[in-house]
C-alpha cells in the first residue's frame, strides 16, 4: 500500500482567478498539514490554469499540480474524475480537500466511490486527532439543526469544505513552491455526460457573495413586490439582495439569489433578515454573518434566536421608515 | 421510458427548530413526538422529474426505498403521486447505514430490477445533507452521471439536463442509462390526488431483505459504514437579541436605525 502523506487541495478557478474558497482551503490545509509535519498541496484543473500557480503558492501551497489540458476546459465529471483518480494515484495524499461547490458537490462523492474511501461533505471545522492523525471533521446536519463529528479510517481521508468556514492567510508572494507538470491523462472517449453551454442568469448590481450587506426576505415578504421594496434599502447600504428557498419555489425572485443550505453562502458585514423566519436550512446560509438584524412581526419566529438586533413589527409598517432613517443617518 | 426513483423518510425538516432533539448517550436525533416522518423534500423533487418524463414519454416509474419500519402511508406518497411500484428495502440490517452502505444496497436492488433508462434522486437527503448517495449509486454501476438538475428531458434517445451553477444554469446531455440528482428549482412536486391515493392504496409494496438482492451482509447497514460518527450534537445558540422596541412598528423601525447607529452596524 502507497504511503500516504500530506495534504491536497483540488483548486478551482473562477474568471481566470483563484476561487475565494480555494484560498480558504489553503488556509486552513496549511494548519493541518503542519499540525502533521507534511506538505500542502494543491491540483489545479483546468484549461490555461497553470498561471495561477505562483497565487496558491502565495496563499499557503508548498506544491502545485498543474493539470492543464482543452479537455478540462469545462468541467465534466468524468473527465474530472479521471484526472482527479490519476492525480490521487500519483500524489497519495493522506487528506483530499474539495470545495462545497457546483464541482465539489458533484466530483467528490464519485471521486470517493471510485478511490473506495469515505467522504464527510459541506465540512465547517476540520482538525487533526494528534494521537491517530486521523481526520476530525464537523459538518451540519439535519439542515443545520445539529452538528455531527465523523473520522473515517480508509485513505485518502476526503472532505469536502464549506465557503467561508475557513480563514486564508495573508498572501505571501514571497514563499517559494514547487510546480510540478502533471498530465490529466483523460481519455475524451470515455467522457459520457457532455457539457453542451452555459446560460448566464446574472443579477445586475453587487454580487452576493462579495456585498459587505444583506437584505434578505422570506415568505412573509407576500409576492416580487414586496422584494422591490428592499431595493432602496440595498442601495443605500451598498448591498445585495438575498432570499429564501420558499420565496424563490415561489417563483418570485431569480433562484440566483437563494441563501441557504442549497443556495449561497454569504458572511457580510451586516445582514437584515426581513420577513423571514429563520428556518435552520436557511441560517446555514448567512450564520456566518458579523451583525444579524431581524423584522419579524412573530415574537417567536427562530430569527430572533439568531439575530443581534430585532423588531417585532409587520416589515410593510416598518421598512419605509427604517429605510428613512437609515437614509438620513448615512448622510450625516 | 424505464425509470427508477430512490426516495428516503425522514424526520420532517419542517418540524419547529425548537423540536429538534438529539440523545447524546445514543447519537441519534430523537423523533418529534407527534410529527409524522415524511419523503425527503428534494426526493419528492426526483418523483416530480420523473413523472415529467413519463407524462411526456410515457414508462413505468419503480420507487425504491431503504430503511427500517417504514411508515407505508409515507412511503406510498410516490404512487399517489403517479408511480407504479414501490420496492422496500426494509431490514433491520440496513438501519444505521451510511452514504456507502446505503449506495451499495440500492445499485444491488437497483441491479436485480434490471432495464432502466433514468434513476432519479434528490440531491441530499434532509437528515443528513450528505447529497453522495446518488453518485455513489452511479458509480457502482458504472453509469454516468448529472447532479443539480432543474430541467429533465427525453430528447433524441439522450438525456437533456439543466444543471443549476451559481451565476446561471449548464446545458448537460447524456445517453442512457444515467443517473440524475434534482434540486428544488425543478418545481413543486404536485398533489397526490383522491383517485391516486386511492390506487396507491391498493398497490402492495415489495419487500426485499438483504439476501434477495445478494448483498454481502458486511457491506450493509451499520456494518458496511466507512465514516464513523463520533458525535452528534446540537450547536449552542447565543441567543442574545437585543429586542427594540417602540410606540408602533415605524417607531421601532427608527428606532432600530438609531440603535444600529449606535452600535456601529451602520
Amino acid at each position: 500500500m502507497a504511503d500516504y502523506k500530506g495534504v491536497l487541495v483540488c483548486g478551482e478557478a473562477i474568471e481566470g482567478k483563484l476561487a475565494g474558497i480555494t484560498a480558504e482551503m489553503l488556509g486552513g490545509g496549511r494548519k493541518l498539514a503542519d499540525k502533521l509535519g507534511e506538505g500542502l498541496a494543491v491540483v489545479l484543473l483546468g484549461s490555461g490554469v497553470k498561471g495561477l500557480a505562483a497565487e496558491a503558492i502565495a496563499c499557503g501551497a508548498d506544491k502545485v499540480y498543474a493539470v492543464d489540458d482543452a479537455v478540462l476546459k469545462d468541467y465534466q465529471t468524468d473527465a474530472y474524475v479521471m484526472a482527479m483518480e490519476n492525480v490521487v494515484s500519483q500524489v497519495a495524499p493522506r487528506i483530499v480537500l474539495m470545495g462545497q461547490t457546483s464541482m465539489g458537490r458533484d466530483l467528490a462523492p464519485r471521486l470517493a466511490f471510485r478511490l473506495k474511501t469515505a467522504l464527510s461533505m459541506d465540512c465547517i471545522e476540520l482538525d487533526i486527532d494528534p494521537q491517530s492523525k486521523q481526520l476530525i471533521q464537523t459538518r451540519p446536519v439535519y439542515g443545520g439543526n445539529a452538528r455531527a463529528i465523523f473520522t473515517t479510517e480508509s485513505l485518502p481521508q476526503m472532505a469536502t469544505v464549506r465557503a467561508k468556514a475557513m480563514s486564508p492567510l495573508p498572501r505571501d508572494d514571497s514563499r517559494k513552491g514547487e510546480v510540478v507538470d502533471t498530465t490529466a491523462g483523460v481519455d475524451a472517449s470515455k467522457i459520457r455526460a457532455k457539457f453542451v453551454q452555459k446560460v448566464k442568469e446574472e443579477v445586475a448590481g453587487v454580487k452576493l457573495e462579495e456585498a459587505p450587506a444583506v437584505i434578505a426576505g422570506g415568505r412573509g415578504l407576500g409576492g416580487p413586490d414586496g422584494f422591490k421594496q428592499l431595493e432602496e434599502l440595498a442601495r443605500l447600504l451598498k448591498g445585495a439582495i438575498g432570499a429564501t428557498r420558499p420565496a424563490i419555489d415561489n417563483g418570485w425572485v431569480p433562484t440566483s439569489i437563494q441563501v441557504g443550505l442549497t443556495g449561497k453562502i454569504v458572511a457580510p458585514e451586516l445582514y437584515i433578515a426581513i420577513a423571514l423566519s429563520g428556518s435552520s436550512q436557511h441560517m446555514a446560509g448567512c450564520s456566518g454573518s458579523k451583525t444579524i438584524v431581524a423584522i419579524n412581526k412573530d415574537p417567536e419566529a427562530n430569527i430572533f434566536r439568531e439575530a443581534r438586533f430585532g423588531i417585532v413589527a409587520d416589515w410593510k409598517q416598518a421598512l419605509p421608515p427604517f429605510t428613512k432613517k437609515v437614509q438620513e443617518l448615512l448622510k450625516e | 421510458m424505464e425509470l427508477i426513483v430512490c426516495v428516503k423518510q425522514v424526520p420532517d425538516p419542517e418540524a419547529p427548530p425548537a423540536s429538534f432533539k438529539v440523545d447524546t448517550a445514543t447519537n441519534k436525533v430523537v423523533p418529534p413526538p407527534g410529527v409524522p416522518p415524511v419523503i425527503s423534500t428534494f426526493d419528492e423533487t426526483a418523483v416530480e422529474a420523473a413523472l415529467k418524463i413519463k407524462d411526456a414519454k410515457g414508462g413505468k416509474i419503480t420507487v425504491v426505498s431503504l430503511g427500517n419500519n417504514l411508515v407505508r402511508d409515507v412511503v406510498k406518497k410516490p404512487l399517489a403521486m403517479g408511480a407504479d411500484q414501490l420496492i422496500l428495502l426494509e431490514d433491520p440490517a440496513y438501519e444505521n447505514s451510511d452514504s456507502w452502505s446505503t449506495a451499495y444496497a440500492l445499485s444491488m436492488a437497483i441491479k436485480k430490477i434490471g432495464s432502466f433508462d433514468i434513476i432519479f434522486c434528490g440531491r441530499q437527503a434532509a437528515d443528513w445533507d450528505s447529497g453522495q448517495v446518488g453518485l455513489g449509486i452511479a458509480e457502482l454501476l458504472g453509469i454516468p452521471s448529472v447532479t443539480l438538475a432543474k430541467k429533465v428531458e427525453s430528447v433524441d434517445g439522450k438525456v437533456r439536463v439543466e444543471r443549476i451553477v451559481p451565476d446561471g444554469f449548464e446545458v448537460i446531455e447524456s445517453p442512457t442509462p444515467c443517473l440524475i440528482t434534482v434540486t428544488n428549482e425543478l418545481g413543486e412536486p404536485r398533489y397526490a390526488p383522491l383517485k391516486g391515493i386511492m390506487k396507491a392504496a391498493k398497490i402492495q409494496p415489495v419487500v426485499w431483505k438483504p439476501q434477495d438482492i445478494g448483498v454481502d451482509p458486511s457491506q450493509i447497514g451499520a456494518s458496511g459504514r466507512r465514516t464513523k460518527l463520533v458525535k452528534l450534537f446540537q450547536p449552542v445558540k447565543e441567543g442574545k437579541c437585543e429586542m427594540v422596541e417602540g410606540e408602533n412598528a415605524a417607531d421601532a423601525a427608527v428606532k432600530l436605525a438609531l440603535r444600529l447607529r449606535e452600535a456601529k452596524v451602520l
